[in-house]
């Protein structure tokens, strides 16, 4: 009993971090119907320069928020420079354009920083917080965890839901020509999706860093795992990210703590298979509803 | 003022001229001109395939043209952005019912008063269009996916109206409405244009509601002017009226 809701608090932890980069990839795909399989990288890129900041001596909480404006900066350069001459062509060319620069990335923080894990400071203490005599395996650094990505889902919600940026965001991506002929400027609203991906990517790349080996590649197997997760939840819809992500890491975490931890990428892949066999639409996709 | 209030009404709002488009080998527009004037409705008449829809295309920057000029109060519109034009009050409701199925109604007409309403203003416009069609405010809150066909064409003409525009453009707004739909709507757009200072022009393959409101058309063939002049001499000529306009 004890390991199960052990192995559950660590699902909904790793199931946040999911979650931040699966909103990632909901915010692109959305806007531009692009799946963007460098999102990791570019996480890991932000991290890596995160990781310069702290060891020039900068404090957290200022190398936090640089990075995650960086990770804005990267997102909305990345779409203005290499997937805006792209909308129109082959569907093909910004997947091919995507692992390109995935490919890229990886390469030049190999260059720069080696291929060798580094060990990435953490927030908050890493070990379980004490509740009466038992120590879980829930620690200081993964309430901060649940904590930003809930801060991050809200804002994300909360910037669509309620403003007027969110309603022309919304337009933008559901139908960009009629809202180019109500007068919104939907190519700089696309540049600024791709720029708040860039943040939750960003955030993603930080909060994974301290508890794994933190290296060109460590991005890697989570961009699976939160595609699996924006798969499940839609591709199309914030809440379906957060959802998917929590699925996806309490499914992980289960088969990990029960069938062995080098079997959790086979459990990811099995649930995005079962996931498009049973629900190919995902669990929040949108209504079908199409123009006659 | 009252001298530049004279000029608008002295010189047309909207000018094509020698509009010529193309897509591939195909030539969908050959040369076309016209004018349209304030306060009057011009019908864009012809088959299927005459050109109407890439003429409205061409004039708000959806479509490229080869050559051609398309003055809008005295200012070129060709190689502007779509939403440039839209900001120079510029309303195209587009063929099919240009409705953002996945805002609310209240949502779509809110988007088209950004930008150029302020925050106190556009609960006032909202309301006027609420006003003209009482049915869209009993569905504010809903989706616009569920409305029925005429309470999306109510949705896109109220949202085009919501800035009060200088220009409209409608691209067949009576396709698939009954015909006292088609007959209230475009009552209702002949009631708009009157006495405004609004240029209405009119795309419409129902030729006989379309020149029952308007003033002025335009016949289109295969891309081609056949004919302009005011509506109730094209309404009048059987020839003409049999041979394009199928009535």
């Amino acid at each position: 009993m004890e390991l199960f809701f052990n192995i559950t608090l660590n699902g909904i932890t790793e199931g946040m971090i999911f979650a931040s980069l699966a909103l990632a990839l909901v915010l692109i795909f959305r806007a531009t119907r692009i799946i963007n399989f460098a999102q990791g990288a570019m996480g890991m890129m932000t991290t890596f320069i995160a990781f310069s900041f702290l060891n020039a001596g900068l404090n957290y909480w200022w190398a936090f928020v640089f990075i995650l404006l960086i990770g804005f900066v990267f997102g909305s350069l990345v779409e203005r420079v290499l997937i805006r001459p792209l909308y129109g062509k082959s569907e093909l060319n910004p997947v091919i354009v995507s692992i390109g620069l995935l490919v890229v990335l990886e390469g030049v923080a190999g260059a720069i920083y080696g291929n060798a894990s580094h060990g990435f400071p953490s927030a908050f203490s890493q070990s379980g917080i004490t509740i009466g005599h038992t120590k879980v395996a829930f620690s200081h650094f993964d309430l901060f965890i649940v904590i930003a990505v809930i801060i991050l889902m809200v804002g994300t919600l909360g910037l669509f839901r309620f403003s007027t940026l969110g309603l022309r965001m919304r337009a933008s991506a559901f139908a960009g020509e009629i809202a180019r002929l109500l007068g919104v400027r939907v190519g700089l609203l696309l540049t600024l999706g791709w720029g708040l991906a860039g943040i939750a990517g960003a955030l993603a790349g930080l909060l994974v860093a301290p508890t794994s080996s933190f290296g060109p590649y460590f991005m890697d197997l989570n961009l699976v795992y939160a595609f699996t997760a924006a798969v499940i939840g839609g591709l199309e819809s914030p809440v379906g990210a957060l959802v998917g992500g929590l699925v996806t890491g309490l499914c992980i975490s289960y088969v990990g703590g029960y069938l062995g931890s080098g079997l959790e990428p086979l459990g990811a892949l099995v649930l995005l298979i079962v996931t498009l066999m049973v629900r190919p639409e995902g669990i929040f996709a949108r209504p079908a509803a199409r123009r006659v | 003022m009252s001298t530049s209030k004279t000029l608008q009404w002295v010189l047309p709002m909207l000018e094509v001229k020698d509009l010529s488009v193309s897509y591939g080998a195909v030539n969908a527009l050959r040369s076309v001109s016209f004018t349209a004037q304030p306060g009057v409705i011009t019908a864009i008449l012809g088959a299927n395939g005459a050109g109407k829809t890439t003429l409205l295309r061409t004039i708000t920057g959806l479509a490229k043209p080869k050559s051609g000029s398309v003055r809008f109060a005295g200012q070129e519109l060709l190689g502007r952005a779509v939403e440039n034009i839209a900001r120079l009050g510029v309303a195209h409701v587009p063929e099919g019912r240009g409705i953002i199925a996945e805002l609310t109604v209240e949502e779509n007409l809110k988007l088209a008063t950004l930008w150029c309403l302020g925050r106190g203003e556009r609960q006032k416009a909202i309301d006027h269009v609420y006003e003209l069609f009482p049915r869209l405010s009993e569905f504010r809150r809903r989706h616009a996916s569920t409305l029925s066909g005429g309470e999306r064409q109510m949705l896109v003409v109220g949202r085009a109206l919501i800035t009060r525009p200088k220009l409209l453009l409608l691209d067949e707004p009576s396709l698939g409405l009954a015909p006292l739909v088609t007959a209230q709507l475009m009552t209702l757009l002949r009631d708009q244009t009157a006495g405004s200072d609004m240029t209405v022009v009119l795309v419409e393959q129902n030729a006989r509601s379309a020149l029952s409101v308007s003033q002025n058309a335009v016949v289109l063939n295969l891309g081609e002017v056949v004919v302009s002049d005011e509506a109730s001499v094209v309404a009048a000529d059987s020839g003409l009226r049999h041979h394009y306009l199928g009535f």
